[in-house]
């Protein structure tokens, strides 16, 4: 028998991220591309030339610079380096991101799953609620939130999260439905596994493909949205270094100071590209009715 | 009876879909139940497992294993018995395995829940493999890496190393090819002899029952109709009915197969 094993060899086998990444070269650029922006924001005092300036120093003397080898990015109408204030951005934009995201899944996921897998009120009630916060565009709802709370980052996180998490309920909803009805849930019944042991080891993990191409694409969303918000005065405040709010500063100098829009704004133009195909890249590997690789 | 079914009713708000007088599966006994779909063959399974209720049945009557009742037991002595003493196989040997554990995993999770410290877990799962002649490296792979043949065996193996006392085998040969159906038949053959197992063999291939069972029960629109020795129902079937499901079976007839 155990010569007539069928081992898929093109199926990818567990542990050849390298045999993936070069069959993908799209997705591998994204992620040495998203690795690299997380680098950067990780390792930002390091390598920014004027760490001081990501905060509310001021230069009376250097203000307005165009790009030069001195300052890549120019200066600001105070003087300070936009250099080292996008790349604290990376910082700020990031971190959003990461909190929306996991927040959104730690309440969206297992709301999702339950109302899933157990169908009936609980799904009613559940999807019923979600239905409510989706009914709304997501830009227009977290706008409203933000706009009753204080701005500041922290709020604009909150603002963006409260509108993110019924994406993911509604995803890992219909993922877990789809789970809950396969025949190893019903093996793991007859095992004799309790109903929530089952949902939580079984329902659960096998509904979590979706979600992680879903994350992964949502990082630049995430970043697109608090940019809007700091870009229309409800998010980040001076002198946070935030990418939307150094665009709306910009904007008032576009005509002559160009640089003061462009480098904040291509920015956030990169990242929020470089996580969209990093979320089509994971997608391509991980769904499996997609061919993938050689055809 | 190792396991006895008595005035079992199973129905669907008013509708009545099982209602059995008296049916049951005798220690190391092979017992086909055979009928077309929709008959109640595996609603019976899904009652004997105590999973009627979860799937919106209301049943009344009693099942008992070696004397003791089932019905009204709650949730969690039911799962004790679940797995443990009585273990079912179905239809889809691969989808019946969660994609993202492997196959040992699955034997050393199962054997823990119901009880088995862990060292003696993954000894018994590999026991087990052996039993059903498979090698015990399998316990290592993901269930895509298995053929059909081969998760069908695990899945039996899992039973082993439960040392269920009844297995419940819901169309187990029905997905699998000729070849590797006639291996499952002689796999759980052996097991009756060697693990002292009793088999309710759920199945529409009345081939496949006359070269296992040795009593077979046939099942018409939830009632048994007729039943007996193998040998006899399917020599000399006494229902009409019995003898419709015969003429339905391709040429090769029970009168040669018996």
């Amino acid at each position: 028998m155990s010569d007539t094993v069928l081992v898929d060899s093109d199926l990818a086998p567990p542990g050849s991220v390298v045999t993936l990444l070069r069959r993908n070269p799209l997705l591998a650029a994204a992620a040495a591309l998203g690795l690299l922006l997380v680098l950067l924001a990780l390792f930002a005092p390091l390598i920014a030339p004027h760490p001081a300036d990501a905060g509310s120093a001021t230069h009376p003397l250097d203000t307005f610079l165009p790009p030069s080898l001195h300052h890549l990015f120019g200066t600001d109408p105070v003087g300070r380096d936009m250099f080292s204030r996008v790349l604290y951005g990376t910082r700020i934009s990031l971190a959003v991101a990461a909190v929306v995201i996991a927040l959104s899944i730690v309440v969206g996921v297992p709301l999702g799953v339950a109302a899933g897998a157990l169908g009936g009120v609980v799904d009613t009630v559940l999807m019923r609620i979600t239905d409510i916060f989706l009914a709304f565009p997501a830009l227009l709802l977290a706008l409203a939130f933000a706009s009753v709370l204080t701005p500041s980052v922290t709020n604009a996180t909150i603002a963006i999260s409260v509108t993110w998490w019924p994406w993911y309920a509604r995803l890992a909803r219909g993922q877990a439905a789809s789970v809950a009805g396969r025949p190893f849930i019903a093996s793991c019944r007859a095992l004799g596994l309790s109903p929530a042991r089952t949902l939580l080891r079984h329902v659960l993990p096998n509904s979590l493909t979706p979600i992680i191409v879903q994350a992964s694409a949502d990082v630049g969303g995430v970043i697109l949205t608090a940019a809007a918000l700091s870009f229309l005065g409800v998010g980040a405040q001076d002198p946070t270094p935030e990418w939307g709010l150094l665009v709306n500063q910009g904007q008032a100098y576009f005509t002559t100071q160009w640089w003061l829009v462009t480098f904040p704004g291509a920015a956030i133009l990169l990242t929020a590209l470089v996580f969209n195909l990093l979320g089509d890249g994971l997608r391509d590997v991980l769904d499996p009715r997609r061919v993938v690789g050689r055809a | 009876m190792k396991l006895a079914l008595r005035e079992l009713r199973i129905a669907f708000g008013g509708r009545v879909v099982v209602d059995i007088d008296a049916f049951g599966v005798d220690e190391q006994e092979i017992v086909g139940l055979v009928g077309e779909s929709g008959s109640g063959k595996s609603m019976t399974a899904l009652a004997v497992l105590g999973l009627a209720g979860a799937a919106g049945a209301s049943l009344s009557g009693s099942i008992t294993l070696d004397g003791r009742e089932l019905v009204g037991l709650d949730e969690r002595q039911l799962r004790d018995v679940r797995g443990r003493r009585i273990a079912a196989i179905f239809q889809s040997p691969l989808s019946s395995f969660s994609p993202v554990f492997r196959v040992g995993d699955v034997f050393v999770r199962a054997l823990r829940l119901h009880g088995v410290p862990r060292g003696e877990a993954t000894a018994r799962a590999e026991h087990a493999l052996r039993e059903v002649l498979l090698e015990p490296d399998l316990l290592r792979r993901y269930p895509h890496q298995l053929s059909g043949g081969q998760a069908q065996r695990i899945a039996i193996a899992l039973a082993v190393a439960l040392r269920s006392e009844v297995l419940l085998a819901d169309e187990p040969t029905s997905a699998l090819d000729v070849t590797v159906q006639a291996e499952i038949i002689e796999l759980l053959r052996m097991l009756r002899e060697r693990e002292r197992m009793s088999v309710l063999f759920i199945s529409h291939d009345l081939a496949v029952v006359a070269q296992l069972c040795d009593r077979v029960a046939v099942m018409r629109a939830g009632r048994i109709v007729e039943s007996g020795a193998t040998r006899d129902v399917l020599r000399q079937p006494a229902e009409a009915y019995t003898r419709e499901l015969l003429a339905a079976v391709p040429r090769i007839g029970a009168g040669r197969a018996a």
